[in-house]
This record gives structure tokens, C-alpha cells and sequence, in this order.
């Protein structure tokens, strides 16, 4: 057990992939020698050699292209998009090829690939460096979509990742690379690849986030905390596979809430998650189930992101439309309790 | 001894012309130096497949206007580069085809039903991939060079001296991904040989609408890999070249980048009409072109084919197309239970889901 931050779980967790399986091998632009511009590889080639942690040419549907034909024949590849909005090349392949192979060969040929995106904002980044391209994967069927809270899920579910016979999109959420936490390279009792954490037990609503979202609902919970109001924090760890049982569980018990993410609003995975919580919890529900969203723009410029970033207020004045002053519907609360 | 710069260009551009060893009315003509001529054996075996090879095409087209395949890419005029590009590989060798190359599928030994299997209309490629060691047929068109890249690097990696053949056609190289995979080839020297069958059209779009080139062999030259432009209805030539630029892999010499100049003589698809955009003469001075014809005539000539083995290629070829048939004629059955099962390796709490509720749908009461 180690105080870490969410870079080093990450570096530590390829370095450890690396060492136990040779099959394992990590490329991408600027990975080699200078350890990826968030030094995410650092020291990688150093301690095992440019024939298994190298640099590309710089083109990433090559990177994924060159990592299927690995996979195919017999490696696992960890690949690294140096940013969000420029791994848009390599769609193509992750979309036709990186998620379809298992389905097109009858399950003959798998591809365990991790294809790495440092994701979102909340640093300063320019343009094209801060998109919250997320929904784009998990809506396509085949990929596993996960992306980390905290440095021992960062360590555990790329450890996993790494491991899993299936492609893996592992977004790593900038701003919480620098984030420190305890974090146990020895002990796997808390990984959750597949499985939603409760972050925070709460009675009085649900909030659920991922990602960069996650610190931001757990900031909203201490606040709403000091007014009264206990809310319960659901890091969903992987987007997919979806854990509903867990989501589902805490919505139950709370009755209301609130989805959070950083991404803009329209299309995403917040939406999905609202409506799979209305679908199974209707009868539990108290309120409508609201998001806390991006707005549907273009990530704006470093100067404008405090405007665009949900923060912690956001997700208050949602909790506050969650009518907590409203008449409870006593026939309805009778028909759950028959 | 410093090597030039010149030399170092010289020896990646391809000949200023095709490589050819036959004439198109079969005679023999000189070729470059450099490319030795195939041995007779080979020739005949290769005759006998480009046969084969022409009369399964046939039925297959057949076979879309029975509706026993949802469609078909005709690949008739190209069956010298067809069955070159396979004849080369040994068995630990890949190839990586385009929707094009089922007749490549079936001279490397592949089930001609499971190599229909994906135009028959099922959801998978038929094959075996990592049995044959055949990639499943590439729709998207260029992406599958990369991975031919990516296998050839695991090959080499592995310590095996297997070669990787990537096919594709003269518009995929317009695609990005198609730059891609010469440039990753060249930086990291893989044994991967990328063979163009150039058939003159893209669908409907003219070479000359496709690239302003003089040769697709020549894109090769920006990116450092060794390349050369041959005649593709010359199986001799070919089969010479092809030769060539596998040795030239296995030897750890790096990527080798092969343009065969063939012409595409049916439509794009059975669904298509050429009419609409080519010109019949032009269809016609191909005809005199054929690579099957031109074969035959040269190895006759030789002394290397009578009468007697003729009849028997073609005897051989009906059988064949006679069991494709019959196989394809029989009505199967796809489960549509097992569309869930290889999304992943383990099904998501949420597709046994869906699979459930389509179970219960297909087999509710008032169906």
C-alpha cells in the first residue's frame, strides 16, 4: 500500500503488466524514451527494451491498425492516443476491426487490445486536446469501455484491462492524473473491472458519475452534507459492461438521481444511464431523474472551461430540483410496499 | 564503398515498364534481369488452379442469380495474380484478401462454402483465420494492410521467418490507410509484401480519375519500400516477381510493394452494370489479353501442356463448380441466438438480456 498518484498507478500497472507476461507491448507516438507527453510509459523502454515499449510513426489508425495484426498473431497490445480528439483517425479501426473481429471470425480470433486516451478536460488544454469522446465507444458493440476515478482502480482496471481476452477502451481522465490515493498493487480485493463502486452511502439521492466526474459528485456530496442532505456516490468504474445491479440497488434505496458527466449532454452516457434508472426504478422514484452535463458545444478554450466544467454547484442546484419539498405519493409508496 | 543516393533510388523504383516474361499472344519476350523464370512444374500447377480458379468465379456468379448469394465480386481476368499471389506462400505464411480474392481463398485450400460463407449473407467469414492463415476477406477498404504489418511484426518478433501477403486493389490505394501501412512497413522492416491488383476500375471510377501516378508501383518509392510493376495477366512474370518480393521478405530485407497491371472483366458486382461507364471495345482488348488463354498458348508451345492435361484441368474445375453447387443449394440454418454469443467472450449481463427477449419474441405464441 502506497500513496500514488493516478499517473504512477498507471505507469506502475504497465510496468507490472509488462514484467508478467512477455506477450504484453506497450507503442504509440512519443511513448519510447520520453515516457508519453503525460510520462504515463516513463522508463518503460529503459527497463524492457524498444522491442516492447516503442515509438510510432505518427498516425494512429496505423497504431490501432498495426495493433490488430499483433493481437492476431499472438501479443497484446496496450496503445496509447496521445489525446482524446486525435485518436478520431483511428475510429475506423477501432469501429469495423477492433470491435467486430471476435463477431466476424465466429469468435475464432480475439483481440486483447487496450487502446489508452488520456480524456476530457480541466487542464488547460487547447483545442482538440480536452473532448469527452467516451460515448462514441460505448456505443459500439465489442468494445469494453472503461475509465478509472481513483489510483488503485486506475492500477487494477488497466491491470485487468490488459488481461481481459476482449478490446478494452481505457479513458483516463487528465485531470486526475496528477490526484493522489492509496493504492495496492499487491492486493486485487478491490477491483471492480465490470463492477460500479459506491463511493459514498448516502439516504437521500443517488448521484452517479465516472471518470473526471467522480471527485466533482463526491465535492457536491460533502457540500449537500453540511445542508442536511446525505447523498450517495456511485463511481460506475467501467461504462461498459454496465453494472445496472449496483446503480440500480442505490437508485432503490435513495429515490432519486442525479447522472453527472463531463461530456456534453446530448447523446451520452448519462442519457443512457437515466434511461436505464427510470426503466428499472420507476416505482421507486420520487423525481425525474436529472443529468448534470457539458453543454452540447465544442470544448471551449482554456480561458472559458470553469463556464463549460459541471462543478459542484451544478450538481447542488440539481439536487435541489429533485422536489424534496413535494407531497410524497402515498399510493404510490404503498403499491412498492405491497 | 559510399552508396549514392541515385543507388539507393534505383533500387527501390520499379522497372520503367511492367515486368513481363509472355507477350499477350503467348509468345515469350525477354525479361529484365533479376526475375529468374518459375520452374515448368510450378507453371502447370498454376494453370491448372487459374482453370479451377475461373469456373469457381463463374459459379459463383451463377450462384447470385439463383439467389443462393446475396452477392458477388467477380474477380474473372485477374487469375494470374489470384493464384500467384498464393502459390508463392508457404503455409506458415498469411494472407490478408480483399472481398475480391475468393478465388485466392480457394488455390490457399480454403472450403469454398465457408469461403462464400459472408456473401452468402451470414454475419462471420466462414473460415478459420488462425487455422489458414487467412484473414478474414476485408470489406473497408486498405485498413486490412495495416494489419498485415501488425501480423508480419509478430511473426518477426516471434522469430518466425512467415511472410505476410496483403491484396488490394488500385482504388484502395487512395486510401489513407493504404500510406499507412507502406510507411509502418518501411520504419519497422516488416515482411510484408503488398501485392496491387490494379484492375483499372474502382466500381465505376477510371485509374486515371483514382491518381495522377505513373504508376501505382511508384508510391512505394516516397515511403522507402522496394516496389515493382509487372504484367498481372503474365502469370509467368507474375508468379517471378512475386517470387522475388518474398524472398525479399523473408530475407529481412524489409516491405516490397508489387503492382500487377490486370483488368476487372465482369461488373464491380453482380448488382452492378459496367455498361454504364465502360466502353465494350475496350472490355474486348482486354479479352485479347487473358491471362488464362495466354498461359495455355505459352505452355503448349513449350511442350509443357497437351491436349490430355487441358481436358483434365478443365474436368477437374467442373467437379469442383458441380460440389459448390450441390453444397451451396442446400438451405442452412442460422441461429440467431448465436448473434450474442461473440460480442465478447463472455456475454454482458445486458445481451443475455437482449438474448432472452429475443428468445421469448421468436418463439411467443402468435409467431
Amino acid at each position: 500500500m502506497a500513496a500514488m498518484t493516478m499517473a504512477q498507478a498507471l505507469n506502475t500497472a504497465l510496468r507490472d503488466a509488462l514484467d508478467a507476461d512477455e506477450r504484453v507491448l506497450v507503442f504509440g507516438e512519443d511513448v519510447g524514451p520520453l515516457g508519453g507527453v503525460f510520462r504515463i510509459t516513463d522508463g518503460l523502454t529503459k527497463e524492457f527494451g524498444e522491442e516492447r515499449c516503442f515509438d510510432t510513426p505518427l498516425a494512429e489508425a496505423g497504431i490501432v491498425g498495426l495493433a490488430v495484426g499483433m493481437a492476431m498473431g499472438g501479443f497484446r497490445p496496450v496503445v496509447e492516443m496521445q489525446f482524446d480528439a486525435f485518436a478520431y483517425p483511428a475510429f475506423e479501426q477501432i469501429a469495423s476491426h477492433v470491435a467486430k473481429t471476435r463477431n466476424r471470425t465466429r469468435g475464432r480470433l480475439s483481440l486483447p487490445i487496450v487502446i489508452r486516451i488520456p480524456y476530457a478536460g480541466g487542464i488547460g488544454g487547447v483545442e482538440h486536446h480536452c473532448d469527452s469522446s467516451e460515448a462514441y465507444y460505448a456505443h459500439t458493440p465489442g468494445l469494453k469501455v472503461v475509465t478509472p476515478a481513483t489510483p488503485d482502480d486506475a492500477y487494477w482496471l488497466l491491470r485487468d484491462a490488459i488481461a481481459d481476452p476482449d478490446p478494452v477502451i481505457f479513458m483516463e481522465p487528465k485531470r486526475l492524473y496528477w490526484s493522489k490515493g492509496e493504492t495496492d498493487p499487491a492486493d486485487r480485493r478491490a477491483a471492480g473491472f465490470g463492477r460500479a463502486a459506491v463511493r459514498r452511502e448516502g439516504r437521500d439521492a443517488t448521484l452517479v458519475a465516472y471518470g473526471p466526474g467522480v471527485p466533482v459528485a463526491l465535492q457536491a456530496a460533502e457540500a449537500a452534507a453540511r445542508d442536511g442532505v446525505d447523498l450517495e456516490v456511485v463511481d460506475l468504474r467501467t461504462l461498459v459492461p454496465f453494472d445496472d445491479e449496483t446503480v440500480v440497488s442505490s437508485v432503490r434505496g435513495t429515490g432519486r438521481c442525479v447522472v453527472v458527466q463531463e461530456a456534453q449532454g446530448f447523446a451520452g452516457v448519462g442519457a443512457e444511464v437515466a434511461a436505464r434508472v427510470q426503466e428499472r426504478c420507476f416505482h421507486s422514484l420520487a423525481a425525474p431523474v436529472l443529468r448534470v452535463t457539458g453543454f452540447d458545444i465544442p470544448y471551449p478554450p482554456p480561458k472559458l472551461e470553469h463556464a463549460y466544467l459541471p462543478d459542484a454547484d451544478r450538481i447542488l442546484d440539481a439536487v435541489d430540483r429533485l422536489q424534496f419539498d413535494d407531497e410524497p405519493d402515498v399510493l404510490h409508496l404503498d403499491r412498492e410496499a405491497s | 564503398m559510399s552508396v549514392t543516393h541515385r543507388q539507393v533510388v534505383d533500387d527501390l523504383l520499379p522497372s520503367p515498364v511492367p515486368v513481363r516474361f509472355v507477350a499477350e499472344d503467348g509468345t515469350a519476350v525477354e525479361p529484365p534481369a533479376g526475375y529468374p523464370a518459375p520452374e515448368d512444374e510450378q507453371l502447370r500447377e498454376a494453370y491448372r488452379r487459374m482453370v479451377l480458379g475461373r469456373r469457381f468465379d463463374r459459379q459463383a456468379t451463377a450462384l447470385t442469380k439463383q439467389g443462393r448469394l446475396a452477392v458477388y465480386p467477380s474477380s474473372r481476368g485477374q487469375e494470374a495474380c489470384q493464384i500467384a499471389g498464393v502459390l508463392v506462400l508457404r503455409q506458415n505464411d498469411w494472407l490478408f484478401p480483399t472481398y475480391r480474392d475468393s478465388m485466392a481463398l480457394i488455390a490457399r485450400g480454403i472450403d469454398p462454402v465457408e469461403a462464400l460463407t459472408l456473401l452468402r449473407g451470414d454475419w462471420h467469414c466462414g473460415y478459420d483465420p488462425a487455422a489458414t492463415h487467412v484473414a478474414p476477406q476485408c470489406t473497408p477498404l486498405a485498413t486490412h494492410t495495416l494489419h498485415a504489418v501488425g501480423l508480419a511484426e509478430a511473426l518477426r518478433r516471434k522469430g518466425e521467418d512467415g511472410v505476410v501477403m496483403a491484396f488490394i486493389g488500385d482504388g484502395g490505394t487512395s486510401e489513407g490507410d493504404f500510406h499507412e501501412a507502406l510507411n509502418y512497413a518501411a520504419v519497422l522492416r516488416s515482411p510484408v509484401v503488398f501485392l496491387v491488383q490494379n484492375n483499372q476500375y474502382a466500381i465505376s471510377v477510371p485509374l486515371a480519375r483514382q491518381t495522377a501516378a505513373p504508376a501505382l508501383a511508384y508510391k512505394g518509392i516516397g515511403y522507402g519500400v522496394r516496389s515493382e510493376q509487372v504484367d498481372g495477366n503474365d502469370l509467368v512474370a507474375t508468379l517471378s516477381v512475386l517470387t522475388a518480393a518474398v524472398r525479399h521478405a523473408r530475407a529481412g530485407d524489409g516491405p516490397f510493394l508489387v503492382e500487377a497491371h490486370t483488368y476487372r472483366m465482369d461488373p464491380h458486382t453482380n448488382a452492378d452494370d459496367a455498361g454504364r461507364y465502360r466502353d465494350p471495345e475496350e472490355v474486348a482488348r482486354w479479352e485479347a489479353a487473358d491471362p488464362l488463354a495466354r498461359l495455355e498458348t505459352y505452355l503448349r508451345d513449350r511442350g509443357l501442356l497437351d491436349a490430355e492435361s487441358v481436358a483434365s484441368a478443365h474436368e477437374a474445375a467442373e467437379e469442383f463448380a458441380s460440389r459448390v453447387r450441390e453444397r451451396m443449394n442446400a438451405d442452412t440454418r442460422t441461429d440467431p441466438y448465436e448473434l450474442f454469443d461473440h460480442v465478447f467472450a463472455e456475454p454482458t449481463p445486458q445481451l443475455r438480456e437482449q438474448r432472452a427477449s429475443l428468445t421469448a419474441e421468436l418463439t411467443s405464441p402468435e409467431d
